[in-house]
């Protein structure tokens, strides 16, 4: 009799649970596995040929960002003061974008990235299951994926996920 | 001024709703007639007040009031006005009014239609759905309040309404869903003044059926409508998506298809009591539930309102605290009744049980697939999905188990059937459906299990109804007499009934002899599918009322002969510029021919999207003629308002009971 | 007039018409067939809840292209699910797989059905387990039924 009672409190508590949660948020399926073997140019260099292996030696963030991606302009700042006042290594992947462009992007706005991946096609992106940009992950110094996170990257985000992160996976080595 | 007006009604209407759940349940409880008078006169005060608002809120949309925040978030000047009028429910906050205005109409129907009614009864009944009332106009003032103004600072034009929305279905799907989910409010209101007062009969089950009946049909009607509108409007051809969303309206349906059929079994037998009364709450609560999943974000959908956490919160304590208080109330008023009444294991009650068993399980099964990906996501267990695959292995084989027993237990008697009997008698009709189903298959060509299966039991449905007319039209003074003397709740059940294998004739032949293709066409190209030549004659440009459209002129010929002549479109709406995708469609009542324009492939060549669709207006039909079965099985005589001798309604058991001379509807 | 009527006509050709192709050719209609299906069962991982068949979001198109590719390089279904899952998570997979996790949503139907019949040959025995000479009702129930329909035959 009292059955159908405590099944409604339970189910009342999971979708409590639930509210403002972002359903669309998904997390990374490649968390703890290496970053997908890769061969892509650099942006700024097309002669020269990147591997996964830039990752390995020191814990990086991987941005993927494009000139069409508005959110990308947002968090643009905020990476060049990552890189610059807080050291942290950035590799960017220019994802499904014009070189052109690009370039002119990171000329006028700056560049804080170390290095920038050119993936036209968005291979690169695909393997790593990006959704939507920006996309940040976090990769150790083993080239592991360590987290990644879907949205504008603010000093917020860095200071309360990010930061912790590189901290943790950067004291290792 | 006006805007403020409606936000007062509002006010106005919350204060009688108060009223209304308080005065008449002291009233009912103290014995108090004169305070359980006050109901009816509350009732329609409360009636009118959410009119006025709505109204209010209409004349904004209508005059262009972008100075309300709701108004210029949901229209614009270039809108149609009929799209005007029918954005009032096309954003959350007015919709949420509309399903105000709805609950005050049920309640104010309650209120007239139930003379006869004892005035205990009814006051506690008015009282329940008075507390309702609360709990929603409560919601809408605090959180979500149409009437919100953004002054200052008045927008020059609106933010129009989405394109999606803009088209006849918004006019009419939102408004029958909402009748069938609020009308399952008065049977919860009828069960729980039931609880409170003790009085647990046949009688309940009498008052409240024909409230149910008509809340399932609109409902029925709502679900129905909304499947064809994403049919034709969302461009690619699906009628069935197992979205959230609609999985919310089709959870109060199942459960409220086993509360009609329970109810029948209370009244003509007194028996399943305290089931029935549960099957009472727990429909309802599915369609507060509905009602929150839509609006507060907690699951992806195409279909859902705009979330907000603070409205999601509230609506999930306003669901609390009405689910838990009335199964509470359930677990301690509920008699455990051990009825000294015997039925056999082949009478009509326990087929009807068993009815409720799959029909409760099917529930169940959705309820489970919609929200087990939260369950999962809140212990932490991963992200899943669950979709249309899932659905087709485990809902089909319930529903299909639906029809098969539905067949089998239509020849039931109450209280006992000779199993001996019955099986002669299901012989016929077995071997008919049989014949049909395999007709059907070699016309569409190839068997499939499934095809099998659900045609085999839409066709074991239709003989079954049938051969069950033919028996009991059978007459000394002939046919016709005989089919003249049955009565309308007898026709109600089998226009449902064969509303039911309509639906799921159509469900199987589209599903599984539907043709897809997806080519790469430039204008001159022609594809074929089937024996059919679809060939894209001309691409053009029109401009719409706020759009601007690129249409393709599609011929389909068959053998040289044309057909049809399509033209489905790209549009891009002014305002909000996204692109839509209007569908061109030739429909029939055999098959549906479909032509969509998917995107650009290159300068001249698009992908289009073409399909055969076989039988699937059937869906539909057979929808409207469940919706048609429940209408008229409310117009049958007993239900009909007798103006003879007033007894005063203290004990009202024994109307309505003298057509038994008729065969034996539910 | 022979060779200007052969000229005509080969100018005509190109506006006859024209077999098209699928987006998506296959040369085999089992894999066209696979092909569909799989789409259909895959879900776009940014859309709000549409499948990749239907939906025209970029990431939706670069998935169909990967299930094209892996398709016409004789990839099976379940290779296919799996780096799209590898790739995306679980959340891409309409139809979720069966594991510890799933047992009981799969389960859900056969336990409903199953728990509702074993109530219902519950009460079946019940009734008939009980004294079938036993009436329904009690003595002085009865008598006073009996006497109620006396009375209502002489009114009437």
């Amino acid at each position: 009799m009292f059955i159908p009672a405590v099944l409604a409190v339970a189910l009342g508590i999971v979708l409590f649970a639930g509210i403002g949660k972002d359903p669309t948020h998904l997390e990374s399926a490649l968390i703890g596995k290496p970053v997908p073997v890769f061969e892509l140019a650099d942006l700024q260099e097309p002669d020269t040929i990147h591997r996964d292996d830039v990752f390995v030696g020191e814990v990086s963030l991987l941005n993927v960002w494009g000139t069409w991606c508005p959110a990308c302009r947002d968090e643009h700042d905020d990476l060049v003061w990552l890189a610059r006042d807080e050291g942290v290594r950035i590799v960017g992947l220019n994802y499904k974008d014009n070189r052109d462009l690009a370039l002119e992007w990171l000329d006028s706005l700056g560049n804080p990235y170390a290095l920038s991946l050119y993936d036209p096609q968005g291979r690169l992106g695909f393997d790593l299951g990006v959704y939507g940009a920006p996309e940040t992950y976090v990769i150790d110094a083993d080239g592991i994926v360590r987290f990644r996170h879907v949205g504008v990257v603010t000093p917020q985000v860095w200071q309360q996920t990010l930061q912790p992160l590189v901290e943790r996976y950067g004291k290792g080595g | 001024m006006y805007p403020e007006l409606g936000q007062f009604s509002l006010i106005l209407s919350l204060l009688l709703a108060v009223l209304l759940a308080t005065v008449p349940l002291v009233g009912a409880l103290s014995g108090r007639d004169h305070l359980q008078a006050f109901a009816r006169p509350l009732a329609s005060g409360l009636f009118v007040f959410v009119a006025i608002a709505f109204a209010l809120l209409t004349h904004a949309f209508v005059t262009d009031d972008f100075s309300v925040a709701y108004v210029a978030n949901n229209s614009n000047s270039l809108l149609p006005w009929y799209y005007k009028f029918s954005a009032v429910w096309g954003g959350h906050e007015g919709s949420l009014l509309l399903w105000i205005l709805m609950l005050a109409g049920w309640t104010l129907a309650v209120a007239v239609f139930s003379r006869r009614l004892p005035s205990v009864m009814i006051a506690q009944v008015l009282a329940v759905m008075g507390m309702v009332t609360v709990g929603f106009l409560l919601f809408i003032l605090i959180t979500s309040n149409p009437f919100e103004r953004l002054l200052p600072n008045v927008p020059a034009d609106g933010a129009d309404l989405n394109p999606l929305l803009q088209d006849f279905g918004l006019i009419v799907h939102p408004p029958m869903l909402y009748m069938g989910y609020v009308g399952f409010s008065v049977a919860f209101a009828f069960a729980i003044a039931a609880l409170i007062n003790g009085r647990l009969d046949a009688a309940w089950a009498r008052w409240s059926r024909p409230w149910t009946t008509v809340a399932w049909s609109f409902l029925t009607v709502g679900i129905a409508l909304g499947s064809w509108w994403a049919y034709y409007e969302l461009g690619w051809g699906g009628w069935w998506f197992w979205d959230p969303v609609e999985n919310a309206s089709l959870l109060p349906w199942l459960a409220g298809t086993a509360l009609v059929h329970s109810l029948a079994v209370t009244e003509k037998r007194g028996v399943f009591k305290s089931w029935t009364v549960l099957l009472a709450i727990v429909t309802f609560a599915l369609s507060l539930l509905g009602t929150f999943l839509v609006r507060s974000g907690v699951l992806t959908s195409v279909h859902a309102f705009a979330s907000d956490p603070t409205r999601g919160a509230f609506l999930l304590g306003l669901l609390a605290i009405t689910i838990v208080s009335s199964l509470t109330l359930y677990a301690f008023r509920a008699p455990v009744v051990h009825t000294r009444t015997r039925y056999g294991s082949l009478s009509r009650e326990i087929f009807l049980l068993l009815n409720n068993v799959l029909l409760v399980a099917a529930t169940l099964l959705v309820l489970v697939g919609t929200l087990y990906p939260l369950v999962l996501d809140y212990l932490g267990a991963g992200r899943l999905s669950i979709g249309e695959p899932f659905y087709n292995l485990t809902f089909s084989p319930l529903a299909i188990a639906v029809g098969l027993m539905l067949g089998a237990g239509i020849f039931s008697r109450w209280k006992r059937t000779d199993g001996g009997w019955l099986g002669r008698r299901l012989l016929w009709p077995a071997a008919l459906s049989l014949v049909l189903s395999c007709a059907v298959l070699l016309t569409y060509g190839g068997f499939t299990p499934w095809a099998f299966a659900g045609l085999l039991a839409a066709a074991w449905v239709a003989v079954t109804t049938f051969m069950d007319l033919w028996d009991k039209s059978g007459s000394r003074h002939g046919r016709w007499h005989g089919l003249k003397r049955q009565s309308r709740s007898y026709y109600g059940m089998v226009l449902g009934h064969l509303g039911v294998a309509m639906t799921m004739a159509g469900a199987t032949v589209v599903s599984n002899y539907g043709v897809e293709r997806d080519v790469r066409m430039s204008p001159g190209d022609s594809a074929g599918i089937g024996n059919l030549q679809v060939t894209f004659s001309e691409l053009g440009q029109r401009q719409g009322a706020n759009f601007v459209a690129q249409y393709g002129r599609f011929d389909i010929t068959r053998d040289g002969q044309l057909i049809a002549t399509l033209y489905p479109e790209k549009r891009q709406y002014h305002v909000q510029r996204n692109v839509m995708t209007e569908a061109g469609i030739d429909a029939g009542l055999t098959r549906d021919l479909f032509v969509a324009l998917g995107e650009k492939v290159a300068d001249d060549a698009w992908a289009v999207r073409i399909q055969y669709k076989p039988l699937i207006r059937w869906l539909w039909l057979g929808a409207l003629f469940m919706a048609g079965g429940g209408a008229l099985a409310i117009a049958d005589r007993r239900y009909r308002i007798k103006v003879r001798s007033e007894r005063p309604a203290i004990d009202d058991s024994r109307s309505g009971g003298q057509d038994e001379g008729v065969a034996e509807a539910l | 007039m022979g060779r200007i009527l052969i000229v005509v006509w080969a100018l005509l050709l190109p506006l006859a018409a024209v077999a098209t192709s699928e987006v998506y050719p296959f040369d085999s209609a089992a894999d066209q067939e696979r092909f569909r299906t799989l789409i259909s069962e895959l879900r776009c991982p940014k859309c709000q809840n549409q499948n990749i068949a239907d939906s025209n979001a970029p990431i939706a198109r670069d998935m169909r292209d990967e299930v094209y590719r892996m398709l016409q390089q004789g990839a099976t279904n379940q290779q296919v699910t799996d780096a799209l899952v590898g790739r995306f998570g679980e959340f891409v997979l309409y139809k979720p797989q069966f594991d510890q996790r799933t047992a009981l949503l799969w389960a859900t139907p056969l336990i409903a059905v199953l728990g509702g019949v074993l109530v219902v040959i519950g009460i079946v025995i019940r009734g008939r387990r009980r004294d079938p000479s036993e009436s329904s009702l009690s003595d002085a129930e009865r008598r006073r039924a009996e006497q109620l329909l006396e009375d209502r035959d002489d009114g009437a």
